[in-house]
């Protein structure tokens, strides 16, 4: 007893540490978090490490056998101890625990129809090369998605106002922050999700980790392996129903004393509770598993089937653009290839390899990444985008590629990251200011990191800019300054990332003598 | 769309509104100090020194930095800290003069001196890889974000012509006394970055300029508030591909300092440096134009120094 109620304080602190170590990076906007801790404390993440893992074929990403060597070993504690959704979980149901002042749960039949149609689907999108699944639904993505698209703005909401108090005090050692982007439509997934889990939870427990979570139905299929297991002892245990009703994956049956391993999350509380040492937690020989009893409940089912409607409706929510009149003469950007982060190689790989996150988006300084629509097409909403709009990639950045937990965006040294062309700029002359209104204008070549995008010489003095692809990196800086609407130059993206030209040095001549006289 | 802005502005318009109530002395705004008839020179040209010491010898020569910052007063510089560029590629104000600008508002006797601009490149790595903020903190001043909205009031420009309206950085509002310390450099929108060019950076919807007549807008924020004091960091210069750069190889040293009270007179005379005539320069001529000053340097009196 006192052993399991040890353990089950180890997992209670480990869960924190990581839940809250999770959120804090996906919080932090200092940008002080070396890469290295970033990728520490996401090793064990299950899903984003199977896809480095194949991504990057290395070292650097089995914490995905960790987890099913440890998930072989003792059941799928990944669920109870390392997964931020299964935390996030479990400090809801502690609250409401708290609230209602009882924790009671119940036995609930499996909903093996659903839980294995989520993972096939899953398996067969994979196949098909969508990670459209793991997007919506693969626990860590989806926290990451709940943090930095709810969490996040609230968080810099409470920054600003404690910086606007301080400053009133004339101290200026915090500073604002801005979201710069905002997509609707991954706020509002990220909103609909985070209403569905803490619903479950609170009505049926872990039940999103054993219904829709592909990663727990998964490990689910391995515990059925496992070595240890939960059993009732059917020579003590009395059926008193603690066990069951402190059992919140409801896969307890105590007046039949049977326990479905496969839901188990390896929170251990039914071993701290039980008064007459009937449940035990033992090496147990792989064993004929029981079946139960498969009548449905149409009332969950209709429930989840709505839920499951509603996400798909928010999906197919359209984005709306402001669109403008244009002024005659003007030309509408018609981008044929969206424009994906550097370290990302190409957009079809970058694809096929991003769960969405969101760990880019909510680090990256500049805010340029941020939750694409339908830009990647349907099966790749969410998954970061340069918005031109929001910002442009910092030259000498390279955050994103550091901290990508599935090897989607790869780091690049620096050398390199200056040279990746990641799209090229297009210039389009009827709608520029030099043009039009023939004033000077040039903010475009301005911001332009390797001055691919340069002045030439129009009327007069007037100078207008002229692109040179071959040194253009598509960092979009110029897309973002240019004070036009509709822009005068944007970038193309580049389906597949290629490498730049190094920009031209050229000493330049003075025009006079560095030391000699004044000119005046 | 208002809870669009609402959230994408982090909050930004209860900040404005909050610090719109606390700072309200507007009338402060139509104060424009108009350069000091009382000083020896009207503009200083140092050559062939350290940044440091070519601002001591130049300030010495106007009767110190007394004769501008006055015990308990409020002082705001402004350097040039656009791109996320380390000193040698001379992107930014060099963070020696700025150190030193500070050091002598301090002996002055100022209350508290700020440091600011709205960068270009993301504004923290601009603060950094310039040296500004390091160099600025080491010598006691402030150093102040310029990068959200919230700093930004929005004041009229009365005698403007093509820029009416401007939001315009609080301390720049409320501040006793503005230093205006610019680094020369070429500048691809602008032909040359110096003083005026400088001003940008204490605005928030700059992008306005660009789409209205970029010359003239520069020109119209120069009857705003001049600065008391304009100090052109010519130690190196930008040759090229500016206001960013590409290299080091953009860059010539030049180890020229420039001194004024008078933002135009200080631009023609950098313009000079730089190799260019004053009266090509569009935003000069419209300054000059608007009275904000003269670039006609043949009327002013010079002192010239050569270390």
């Amino acid at each position: 007893m006192k052993v399991f109620v040890l353990l089950k304080w180890l997992r209670v602190a480990i869960s924190l540490a990581f839940v809250l170590l999770i959120s804090f990076l996906f919080l932090d906007f200092s940008g002080s978090l070396s890469a290295a801790f970033t990728n520490a404390v996401l090793y064990l993440q299950f899903v984003p490490s199977i896809i480095k893992f194949i991504t990057l074929t290395g070292v650097s990403s089995i914490g995905f056998i960790l987890i099913l060597v440890l998930t072989l070993l003792f059941g799928r504690v990944y669920c109870s101890f390392f997964c931020p959704l299964g935390a996030l979980q479990d400090i809801v149901i502690f609250g409401s625990g708290r609230a209602r002042r009882k924790k009671t749960f119940k036995f609930i039949r499996s909903l093996n129809g659903l839980r294995y149609s989520f993972l096939a689907g899953t398996v067969i999108l994979l196949a098909a090369g969508s990670y459209l699944a793991l997007n919506l639904f693969d626990p860590y993505s989806l926290f990451g998605k709940i943090i930095s698209n709810l969490f996040r703005p609230a968080w810099y909401g409470v920054n600003n106002v404690i910086v606007a108090v301080l400053e009133q005090f004339d101290v200026y050692t915090l500073y604002p922050v801005s979201l710069k982007g905002f997509s609707w439509i991954s706020f509002g997934f990220s909103l609909f999700m985070l209403i569905l889990v803490i619903r479950l939870s609170v009505k049926k427990g872990r039940l999103y980790c054993n219904s829709v979570c592909p990663a727990g139905t998964f490990l689910g299929f391995v515990a059925r392996l496992s070595i240890f297991k939960i059993k009732l002892d059917e020579s003590s245990c009395t059926s008193c129903g603690r066990c069951s009703s402190a059992c919140k994956s409801g896969c307890i049956n105590s007046r039949n004393m049977e326990v479905d391993f496969s839901r188990c999350v390896g929170c251990f509380k039914c071993l701290t509770v039980c008064p007459d040492n009937g449940v035990h937690f033992k090496p147990s020989p792989l064993n004929r598993s029981r079946r139960f009893d498969r009548r449905t409940d149409n009332r969950r089912r209709e429930f989840l089937v709505k839920s499951a409607s509603t996400i798909t409706g928010l999906v197919a929510f359209i984005k709306i653009d402001g669109s403008q009149s244009l002024k005659p003469g003007m030309k509408e950007i018609v981008r044929e290839n969206p424009v994906a982060p550097p370290g990302s190689q190409n957009i079809r790989r970058f694809h096929k390899t991003c769960t969405a996150c969101h760990l880019c988006i909510s680090s990256c300084p500049t805010r340029v990444l941020q939750p694409s629509f339908t830009e990647y097409g349907w099966d790749g909403l969410f998954q970061p985008i340069m918005d031109y709009t929001s910002s442009f990639c910092n030259y000498e950045c390279r955050i994103c590629g550091g901290i990508c937990p599935t090897g989607a965006i790869l780091p690049l040294e620096s050398e390199h990251k200056k040279r990746t062309q990641l799209g090229k700029a297009k210039f389009i002359k009827e709608n520029c200011v030099v043009y039009t209104d023939e004033t000077a204008c040039g903010a475009c070549s301005e911001h332009c990191p390797t001055k691919a995008v340069d002045m030439v010489p129009y009327k007069g003095r007037l100078t207008i800019p002229e692109v040179d692809d071959k040194i253009c990196i598509g960092c979009g800086a110029c897309e973002h300054s240019c004070p036009t609407k509709p822009k005068s130059i944007y970038v193309e993206g580049n389906p597949v990332h290629m490498l730049a030209d190094k920009p031209k040095e050229k000493k330049p001549e003075p025009k006079q003598k560095p030391v000699g006289d004044f000119p005046f | 769309m208002k809870r669009r802005d609402f959230v994408k502005n982090g909050f930004s318009a209860g900040l404005t509104a909050t610090s719109a109530m606390v700072f309200g002395n507007l009338e402060k705004l139509f104060a424009v100090p108009n350069g000091n008839p009382d000083l020896p020179y009207d503009l200083v040209a140092v050559m062939n020194g350290e940044p440091e010491m070519m601002f001591d010898n130049a300030i010495e020569s106007l009767g110190g930095m007394k004769a501008f910052v006055k015990q308990g007063q409020k002082v705001v510089v402004k350097p040039n800290i656009g791109w996320d560029v380390p000193p040698e590629r001379a992107g930014n104000t060099n963070p020696k003069l700025i150190k030193r600008i500070i050091e002598q508002c301090r002996n002055a006797g100022a209350s508290d001196i700020y440091v600011f601009d709205n960068t270009c490149d993301e504004w923290s790595k601009c603060y950094k890889t310039s040296g500004i903020e390091e160099a600025a903190k080491a010598a006691g001043a402030k150093v102040v974000p310029g990068h959200t909205e919230s700093y930004f009031r929005e004041v009229e420009i009365k005698k403007g012509i093509s820029l009416k309206k401007a939001r315009v950085h609080e301390l720049i509002i409320d501040s006793d006394v503005f230093i205006n310390v610019p680094v020369l450099k070429h500048h691809s929108s602008a032909e040359l970055s110096i003083a005026m060019k400088n001003l940008m950076g204490v605005v928030w919807d700059r992008m306005y300029w660009h789409r209205h007549n970029l010359h003239q807008c520069i020109a119209d924020f120069a009857t705003f508030r001049k600065p008391d004091l304009n100090v052109i960091d010519a130690f190196r210069v930008m040759m090229k591909n500016g206001p960013r750069g590409v290299s080091v190889s953009d860059v010539v040293e030049y180890k020229t300092l420039i001194l004024s009270p008078d933002i135009v007179a200080a631009d023609a005379a950098a313009a000079k440096i730089f190799g260019s005539e004053p009266s090509d320069i569009s935003y000069i001529v419209k300054a000059g134009e608007l009275g904000v000053g003269t670039y006609n340097l043949d009327s002013l009196k010079i002192n010239r120094i050569k270390l």
